[in-house]
Order: C-alpha cells, then structure tokens, then sequence
C-alpha cells in the first residue's frame, strides 16, 4: 500500500492542491482511505492529518470505512423512485444479504444510497465502481450480483447493446443513453472543431468581449449574470496568471444536459474555454466534473491529448504568438455544493468544497486568489456559437431579456425524457405537448430542479427565461397519481439536508426542522400553525452563505405556495396545537436494551 | 380576585433554576403575599389539589416520568414556563442526545471505569422505573409552552420581573443586563 501511495503522490507533483486527485486515486485503488494512508499523504504532502481528514470526510465518495471489492451507489433522487427504485433497492438487499449502508462480510459488495447522479431519464441507475447502469430492474439487478459474486469485472457485466452516439465508443463503452431530442445551435452535430479558435487569433480579445456582449448571453448555471460583462471584469483585472472554470458539476437532481455535451461535444467545451482563456488573458483552465461522470474520463483525456497535438490547445494555439492555454480535468468526488462556484474552486483547490465568503467574486479572487472565471458548460458552449455567428445572429433566438437557446434535462412522467433543446420563452404548457406529457394527467412541474419551483396547471402558460421562470434547465414532471408530498417535497428536503456543507447555522438546522413539520404533517398530527411556521421560519434561510442554503426550504415554500391545499387536507382541524410527541416511539429504545415491555 | 396560584416542577434539570427562585430573597414574602403556591418542591405539595393559573417548568424530559409530570401540568395549568436552558433545549443532560441509549445504559451500568460491584451485568430493568427517552426532548416539543425564560439559570429578577408582569399584565421590563448571557 505504501508504494502506491508513494506513486500516487508523484503523480502529482507532492502538490497537496491536488490532494482531490490524490484521494481519488487512492480510494479507486484500496476501495477506502486507511489510516495509514491518510497518515502518509499528510506527511508526504506536509499537512496535517486533519486536514486530510476534512476533506475526506467532506465528500461522499470518500470513505475511511472499505466499501467492498464492488461498491455500488444508488440513486435515490425522485425520478429513481417513480421509476421504481424501491423495487430495485429491496432486490439488492435481498440477494446480497445487507441493507443499505453495509458491506458483505466477505468484503465483496457495498451497498450505498447517492443522490442524484445524472441520468434522470434513465432511472433507475447506480454507479458501480465508477460505471454507471441505467434501467435497473429487479431481474437485471439478479443478474448483477450473480456476475459480482462471480468476481467478473464491471466492464464486462454488461448485457445489452451500448448507449447511442459516442456512448457506445471505445473509450466510454456505456449504457447510458444521449436521449438528445431537439437539436439547435448548441447541439449542432455539424459543429466544426477550431473554427472559432481559427476566427479569435485574427480578433483583439477585447473584441471577442464585445461579441460576447453583444450577444446578450447570461450564464446558463441558473444565475444568469451576463458572461460578457464576467469577462470584461476579469480582463480588466491586472494579474500575473488568470484561470478559466467550466463547471460541469450539474448536481441539481434532474439535471443530465451537461453529461451529454460531455459525450457528444466535448471538443465546443474545450474551444469554448480555449475563447474564455484568449478573451480574458488566462492561460490555464480546469474543467470540473462532478464524480458521478468518471465513466468519461478516458475519453474525455483522450480528446484534450489530440487537440494538444492538433494545436488547439498548448503553446502559441493556432500558431499565434504568445497564445498560451491548457486544459486540466479535475474530478469532484460527491458533493452537491461544489456547484457553487467558489465551492467550486475550493474543491479543485484540494480543499473542503463550502462556499466562499462573497465578495470578493471569483473574477478578482478565485484559485490560487487568482482572477478567475467559472462558466457553466452551456455558456462555454454558446459563446463558441456566437464567436462563429455573431452576437447579433444568437440575439435572433429567444427573447429580449433571454436570449438564445436553453438546454433543457427533461424527465418524469413523460413519454420522452432527454435533452431538449428550444428557444428561451418557450412555454410548460408547449413543453409537455413537446415531450409527449398529457396535459390532462401533469399534477406539476418542477422547473429548475429543488432549488426552483413546483408549479401547477394554473400556471403552466408560464415561460421559461429569465424575465419569468429561470431555471439551469431541470424539468421534472408530475403526474397526477403521485404524492407531491411524499414523494416530492420530502424526498427533496432530506436531499438539501443531505448536501448541506454545514457552514451557515441556517442551513445546516432550519431544513431539518422543517422536514420534522413536514412528516409530522404527513404523519396527520400536523394544525393548521404548522403550514404557517414553515412559511414563516423557512425565510430564514435566506441568510446563508451560498445558493443552495437560501433555496434549501424552496421545495417546502414553492409547495405551500402553489398546492397549499395538500397540506391543508392533512392537518388536524380540531386542534390548535399537536407537538407530534409521541411516547411510545420515544421508549422503545431504552425498552429494547433493557428488556422492558413498555408500560405507558 | 383570589390570588393567582403557581405550580413549579424540575424534570430532567438541576433544581439550580428552583435555586434562583429562592435567589429572589426578602421578595418571597412579597411574592406569597401576591400567589398562592400549589404542587411544588418548595412547599412539598406532591399533588395537584386544584387546577392552576401559572407553571413552571425546569427541566427537559429524559424519562417517561417526565413526560407524565409534563403533561398533568398542562392540564392543570392554564400558563406553562419553560424556566432555564434545559427546559428550553434539553441543556445539559441533552448531551447524550448523540449517543445511543443502549451505549449510555452500558457505559453507565457495564462497560464505565466506575463502574464496581454490577456483577450480575444488570442494566437497572424494574418495571416500576420510568422508561429512558430515546433522547431528552425539551419540554415545547412535547406540549404547548406559552412563555420562555432564558439562562443557566435564569436570573433571580427575570424570574420575579416576568411573574409580577403575568400577575399584574403590565408589559415585563427587558433591560439589557437582563438579556444578555456572557
């Protein structure tokens, strides 16, 4: 073990702001993270050991504890369960012996719960030692465990044909599906690789910036803050080296579109960046995926190394002078606040992913206190297309306030989840005829993920963009035989309390009270004062740090709001007040270690 | 106008909240002269003889005695105090709150350094023991608390200055050295 260890760490230079790359590596290689080796990466890195334990303790796919020869992960997001994850889930347990949480005693198999991992409109799905398996169903989850307990490699447990497009290539080979419905500018598959970079070298990078404002683009994370303006900020800002993020951490549950550019169109990411970089003077970028994508990896490196030798990338890029750029792929290791972009960056840093204190904004102070430009993959990818066509042709898509186009992850009770591609200003109610959704049987639609909102029939004339209903492109729709708040808004609170950082008090407690009003509810020992406390008390979270503690109520707030009358059909109507105490509950436990039959 | 009647318990707390209500000194003969005193530890009154107007709580509940205790006082008391920290959020004996009972029990009765002479590795299991909460639960989540007196303990005069306040319904004074706690 020491030996490996040792290599692992040569591999990165003893840089300890590599120690994510570092533990990555060493958990794929021992299945865990010993002590011993924590010990040695302090040591070797000069740290201390805490401080490696911190970041190991922060990321779910870190563990101090073996996971098994094989670990598995499933998902547990909503769309998993309406698809019939608990059918999946119970069969695993079954035929492995262990509930969730355990490995077998023969170290073979872990089995543990993930949130949300990508593949929305292909649920079930588990990552099994970094391979993703999409469609569980009981019988394919027999088959599973027969080949693990067989000892067959991951690689070869598949049993059916590999996913489309490039899924299917040498160097992914999965079964994952694109799912690509609609196509437009972005997702063009006649793109050209280099165009723009051969277009930018014979432009001053100050005018890439007015093209790029131009057009009007706003980030596509969710925020929407002009990309133009972002890098005109960080232009301006003198400095001895500057950086350039994509973030492909998309961990909003629901959110896929990103692992299909990711597939498909790897290389407009990478020029996408390359024009980032040349715009605003950087000479480095860090493309950011989140854990649940390690399938691509190799063929994610494999590109970079041919657009490295096709001088797309390196010194002086398309033969002009002094244009320098690189691109390093940096892996999260589970962690829905890395999202955040200077979550984000104190990830890629090797350090606990929570949020900055802001500002300074990442365009004056980002890695390594560097200016620093983080932009979601879409954005990198539409600021190519305008490169290529102009502001003025990308204005001609969408609508003032937005425009262009927007990716959207749709999936749910639909006849054909996937990527959707459409205008800004599109509307729910064209949506759910375009994805094949009876309008007659939606109950809701979740738009931009837990963080958005859940919204009902009566507004499904709404439109998506900026001026109305933002969203990072998550679209989740509810029929009417599903429990919003069972189902929905419970699954997406635990989701929130999950994924908390723990930095802001208020994140770290509110969700929890809430979630405690909220099974009490549904528990029917919720009063009528319980709907306008969590109304009330989830205000307070907008005093967090980062945006996923100011909408962790969201889910609870947004159903309150638009479907008040579940949780007013639930609630006690002949009582003012009801603490939920219950004492027979609250004994058993002592009764069981003591061997007591409980008299109450 | 008969005088307003006052019940006080401790549950799972110190009596250090009881201690400060003594602390209110030579204002206990005002205060007898302004209430009458019913179930109690400070007049020994085990009973509830008559329903109440004010209680006092100090304590969380820790047991399944508590919780009895807990709740006949709400019925009998048409105001419920929370008085003190472990009334408010569990406080001290919350502590174990992260910690298993099963591990608590076995720590205290087995596996503890201290522990000498348990040869028969008996956990105490009589029936007529009141039964361990799975954790220490402050008192509001348990039943209804009109009215919540902060501090470890709460000072003598924030005890005297709120009860005078119920009795009289006149608005309590709040000054700053009385709401502040370091």
């Amino acid at each position: 073990m020491k030996n490996t260890i040792t290599k692992t760490i040569a591999k990165y230079h003893k840089d300890k702001t590599r120690l994510m790359d570092i533990l990555i590596d060493t958990q794929e290689e021992l299945g865990y993270i010993p002590k011993e080796a924590i010990s040695q990466i302090a040591e070797d890195l000069h740290m201390s050991e805490v401080d490696v334990e911190q970041t190991i303790s922060f990321y779910h796919f870190f563990s101090f504890q073996p996971t098994g020869k094989y670990s598995i992960y499933l998902n547990n997001s909503v769309v998993a369960v309406m698809m019939g994850r608990k059918e999946v889930a119970s069969t695993f347990e079954q035929e492995l012996g262990i509930k969730f949480g355990q490995v077998t005693a023969d170290g073979l198999a872990g089995l543990f719960e993930t949130s949300c991992i990508g593949m929305n409109d292909q649920e079930p799905a588990a990552i099994i030692n970094n391979m993703v398996f999409t469609r569980l169903t009981p019988f394919r989850v027999k088959e599973i465990v027969r080949d693990i307990k067989e000892g067959k490699p991951v690689v070869d447990m598949f049993r059916a044909s590999f996913g489309d497009g490039k899924n299917a290539s040498e160097l992914i080979r999965s079964v994952v599906s694109n799912n690509i419905r609609k196509i437009g500018p972005v997702l063009d598959p006649f793109y050209k690789p280099g165009e723009a970079i051969k277009k930018i070298i014979k432009m001053k990078p100050e005018e890439v910036i007015e093209e790029i404002k131009r057009s009007s683009i706003r980030g596509r994370g969710g925020a929407g803050f002009p990309t133009g303006l972002k890098w005109e900020f960080c232009r301006k800002i003198e400095a001895d080296k500057k950086y350039i993020f994509c973030n492909a951490d998309e961990g909003e549950p629901g959110t896929f579109k990103d692992r299909v550019i990711l597939t498909e169109l790897p290389r407009l990411i990478m020029e996408g960046m390359v024009v980032a970089g040349y715009a605003v003077g950087a000479t480095e970028g860090i493309l950011y995926i989140r854990f649940e994508y390690k399938y691509l990896e190799r063929y994610l490196e494999n590109i970079l190394q041919k657009a490295r030798e096709k001088n797309y990338l390196g010194k002086d890029i398309g033969g002009k002078k002094g244009f320098n750029f690189d691109i390093r792929i940096q892996f999260g290791a589970g962690a829905y606040v890395c999202g955040e972009e200077s979550a984000l960056i104190e990830s890629a840093e090797g350090k606990r992913g929570e949020p900055r204190d802001r500002p300074p904004f990442p365009v004056r102070r980002g890695y390594f206190d560097m200016p620093t430009v983080v932009n979601n993959v879409e954005t990198l990818c539409s600021a190519v297309k305008v490169i290529l066509n102009g502001g003025e042709w990308y204005k001609s898509f969408g609508t003032t306030e937005s425009t262009g186009t927007k990716l959207l992850s749709i999936s749910g009770d639909c006849r054909f989840p996937g990527v959707y591609e459409v205008d800004w200003g599109f509307s729910i109610n064209d949506m759910l005829e375009m994805v094949g959704a009876v309008n007659s049987e939606v109950q809701a639609v979740q738009v931009g993920g837990p963080s958005g909102a859940l919204i009902g029939p009566n507004e499904f004339n709404r439109i998506l963009g900026y001026e109305d209903l933002a969203t990072g492109g998550s679209l989740i729709i509810f029929g009417k035989h599903r429990d919003l708040l069972t189902d929905v808004v419970l699954n997406f609170t635990e989701f929130f309390i999950e994924e908390s950082c723990g930095s802001c008090s208020t994140c770290r407690i509110v969700p929890t009270i809430l979630m405690k009003k909220l099974k009490k509810i549904l528990n029917a020992r919720g009063v009528a004062q319980d709907i306008e406390d969590m109304t009330e008390w989830g205000k307070i979270l907008r005093a967090s740090r980062c945006g996923l503690g100011q909408t962790a109520a969201n889910p609870i707030l947004s159903s309150i709001k638009n479907f008040r009358h579940l949780y007013e059909e639930k609630v006690q109507k002949n009582k003012t007040f009801d603490s939920g105490f219950d004492l027979n509950a609250a004994v058993l436990e002592s009764c069981e270690a003591t061997n007591r039959i409980p008299n109450i | 106008m008969s005088k307003p009647i006052v019940a006080t318990t401790s549950l799972a707390g110190c009596f250090g909240c009881h201690m400060s209500v003594l602390d209110i000194d030579d204002r206990i003969l005002e205060l007898i002269e302004l209430v009458e005193f019913n179930k109690s530890p400070i007049n020994d009154i085990k009973k509830f003889t008559k329903k109440c107007d004010i209680g006092l709580i100090e304590g969380g509940c820790a047991n399944s005695e508590n919780v009895h205790v807990l709740k006949d006082f709400r019925e009998h008391c048409k105001i419920l105090i929370s008085l003190g920290e472990c009334a408010i959020m569990g406080g001290l004996p919350a502590m174990r709150n992260g910690i298993p009972v099963r591990e608590c029990l076995e720590e205290a009765y087995l596996n503890g350094l201290t522990v000498a002479g348990n040869t028969g590795k008996i956990i105490p299991n009589d029936p007529e023991l009141p039964m361990l909460l799975d954790k220490v639960y402050p008192c509001h989540e348990v039943v209804k608390i009109d009215y919540f007196l902060p501090g470890c303990p709460p000072r003598a005069d924030l005890i005297w200055d709120a009860l005078v306040a119920l009795i009289t319904g006149d608005e309590m004074k709040l000054p700053y050295e009385v709401i502040k706690f370091d």
